[in-house]
């Protein structure tokens, strides 16, 4: 492992902003620390980059420890939010900073900013200052300050979320890319979900300071350890019930018995089905029939409450008969403005048993 | 289009009520100002009369051997007092800014003291000191006899430079320092590349703003000032005694266009150095 957490605590007064955490990072990894704001990521982060001392636990770093390892002495450089590109600095002598710093000669500096810069394709711009670039050259300036140093670890603080909708999604591409070439272990802090499925191979959901869970993307959205996981990450049905030995869930939220895959445990627990797992034909049509096994489960009845057309999908809220409202998404796969399933109609709905996730906690 | 701009100060002034008015404060203000000026230029020895104009007072200036000595004295106290003012009051805005330590809001209080607490107790305090707690020996050679005024002048200079400093830090992002620790910079290193530069403006400034304070001082220089060290200020005070004659006007007329000029280049220096900053 090239980074370990090992039981990790920070508190401030009373208040436990990390709270226990152990957590393994992989060499090679794009890590990403996921949460709403407040949740202990940054934190996180800046204890692992030394900025903040633990109150608990240990850091490892190649397996060593990192308890009294100055910032300036960790294997480690941070992309900071505000980028903290040094404003009396050419973009050259912004990367080229750490550098000397570390007495590399001269010629060797060059080259490695030259490298650094075409790596952020910014090799027009060694002799610019800071305030005649973008926020995004600003950001691809912090990024090459922080990779020519080739840190064992890349922290990225937020790095997106100053940028605007267009450049975000470009430079989520990029930074995907970067991280592929120079093969660094990337650790980002994000609030944005989107921007941590789709740059990271895995993620850590953090909450009130505690871990929630880690897997990868499509896990986390499959398979949530937790409601708060599966409801942070995109959008989700949840329903209270209790789970027969039979794999059928009972729910007063329904008014049709769930027949779920087997394996869960017994029990009282809850459901989750995401938005799009739902299929959703009109009350005109034929009822749909149920699951093979249990052909009355997992269809009920609604009308549509409201709808909402994003482009290549429209969201739908259907109230059921027993008064529960369900958020239903449906790909949008012809060309027709017109909407199929105007609100006000009455629809089926009905899912496949292997659609709902149990959830305990 | 038709959007509607609000009237900026200038365009009051288009009106003749607010013309007047502006015209009295500037007459106000520069009328006593304007004409030491001039009468300083006047071929006469009575300062009443127009007579003619002549630089002939400023030519009396120059020959005058205790004025050009007192002129020295001033503009060396002037730098002394600059230097160790800057020094002084930026390193204790940093600590202001940066650290938490056992007394340091009663150290916040007592630092601008000495901008509030009247001239005249100042200098009264002075001469108590200089007088019998820690009298400065005499027969110093220069410029070593000035000592105990340049002293006098750090401890109401420091104060300001303060002031500016801490303001300018305010405005510090934070992470710009973390991000220079993590390249790997040392604490000091780290002070010294990255959060100097953004002191620098207000280092300027604050520099410019001790020297003309001491230039300009007399009545704490006054208290402090022997008969072998006086300033420029002092000295036209003893000539001032006498009469008021147009060598009195030539130098404070001296005085008065190096005060100005020296804030002129404190003023322009900032603002480019504000602008080329403020972008990141």
């Amino acid at each position: 492992m090239l980074i370990r957490f090992e039981n990790v605590t920070k508190r401030f007064g009373r208040f436990a902003a990390v709270d226990n955490v152990s957590l393994d990072i992989a060499a090679g990894e794009f890590f990403a620390l996921l949460g709403p704001s407040g949740c202990g990521k940054t934190t996180l982060l800046r204890m692992l980059a030394g900025l903040e001392p633990l109150s608990e636990g240990r850091i490892l770093i190649d397996g060593i420890d990192m308890a009294g390892t100055p910032p300036n002495r960790r294997p480690v450089n941070m992309v900071f939010q505000s980028y903290a590109v040094f404003p009396h600095m050419t973009v050259a002598d912004n990367v080229a900073y750490g550098l000397k710093i570390d007495k590399v000669p001269r010629a060797q500096r060059e080259t490695r900013v030259a490298e650094a810069l075409d790596l952020v394709k910014l090799g027009d711009f060694a002799q610019r200052r800071p305030d005649q670039l973008s926020g995004g050259q600003r950001q691809r300036v912090a990024l090459a300050r922080a990779l020519v140093k080739r840190p064992k670890v890349l922290l990225l603080d937020e790095p997106l979320s100053a940028l605007d909708a267009k450049l975000r999604d470009a430079m989520r591409g990029e930074l995907a890319a970067i991280q592929r070439e120079v093969g660094v272990t990337f650790v980002m802090v994000t609030h944005d979900q989107d921007e941590a499925l789709a740059m990271a191979s895995r993620c850590a959901l953090m909450n009130l300071g505690k871990l929630q869970q880690v897997a990868s993307p499509g896990d986390l959205y499959e398979h949530p350890a937790n409601r708060f996981v599966a409801d942070f990450i995109g959008s989700i049905n949840l329903f209270e019930g209790t789970l027969a030995p039979d794999n059928t869930f009972a729910t007063a939220a329904l008014d049709t018995p769930v027949l779920i895959e087997p394996g869960a445990t017994a029990g009282p627990a809850w459901i989750g089905i995401r938005p799009e797992k739902i299929v959703m034909t009109p009350a005109s049509a034929p009822r749909p029939t149920g699951p093979a096994a249990r052909p009355a489960a997992n269809v009920t009845r609604g009308t549509i409450v409201t709808s909402a057309y994003l482009g290549a999908t429209t969201q739908y809220d259907v109230r059921t008969g027993s008064g529960t409202l369900i958020k239903v998404t449906a790909p949008n796969g012809t060309r027709s403005t017109s909407p199929a399933l105007p609100v006000g109609t009455a629809v089926w709905l009905h899912w496949a048993p292997d659609a709902p996730v149990v959830l305990y906690g | 289009m038709g959007r509607r701009r609000a009237p900026g100060p200038l365009d009051y002034a288009r009106r003749w009520p607010l013309r007047l008015w502006v015209a009295g404060v500037m007459l106000f203000l520069y009328l006593p100002l304007a004409s030491l000026i001039a009468f300083s230029f006047n071929d006469s020895r009575r300062t009443i009369r127009w007579q003619g104009f002549t630089f002939g007072w400023y030519g009396r200036l120059a020959s005058d051997d205790a004025l050009i000595a007192a002129f020295a004295n001033s503009l060396t106290i002037a730098a002394m007092s600059t230097v160790v003012s800057v020094v002084l009051g930026a390193m204790a805005a940093v600590a202001l800014w940066r650290f938490r330590f056992p007394g340091r809001s009663a150290f916040d209080g007592v630092i601008t003291l000495p901008i509030v607490v009247p001239e005249i107790c100042m200098g009264v305090a002075m001469l108590v000191f200089f007088g019998t707690i820690a009298p400065w020996p005499r027969d110093l050679a220069w410029p070593f006899d000035l000592g105990a005024i340049a002293i006098a002048h750090i401890t109401f200079s420091f104060p300001f430079v303060t002031v500016v400093v801490r303001a300018r830090l305010a405005s510090f992002n934070r992470e710009m320092e973390e991000a220079a620790r993590d390249l790997g910079a040392s604490e000091l290193r780290a002070l010294w590349d990255v959060v100097l530069p953004h002191m620098r403006p207000a280092l300027i400034s604050g520099a410019l703003l001790a020297f003309t304070l001491s230039l300009d001082d007399f009545v704490i220089t006054f208290f402090t000032a022997g008969p072998n060290t006086v300033t420029f200020p002092v000295k036209i005070y003893s000539m001032v005694r006498f009469s008021v004659t147009p060598e009195v006007n030539a130098a404070s007329t001296v005085l008065m266009a190096i005060t100005v000029i020296l804030t002129l280049i404190g003023m322009t220096l900032q603002g480019t150095d504000i602008a080329k900053t403020e972008g990141a």
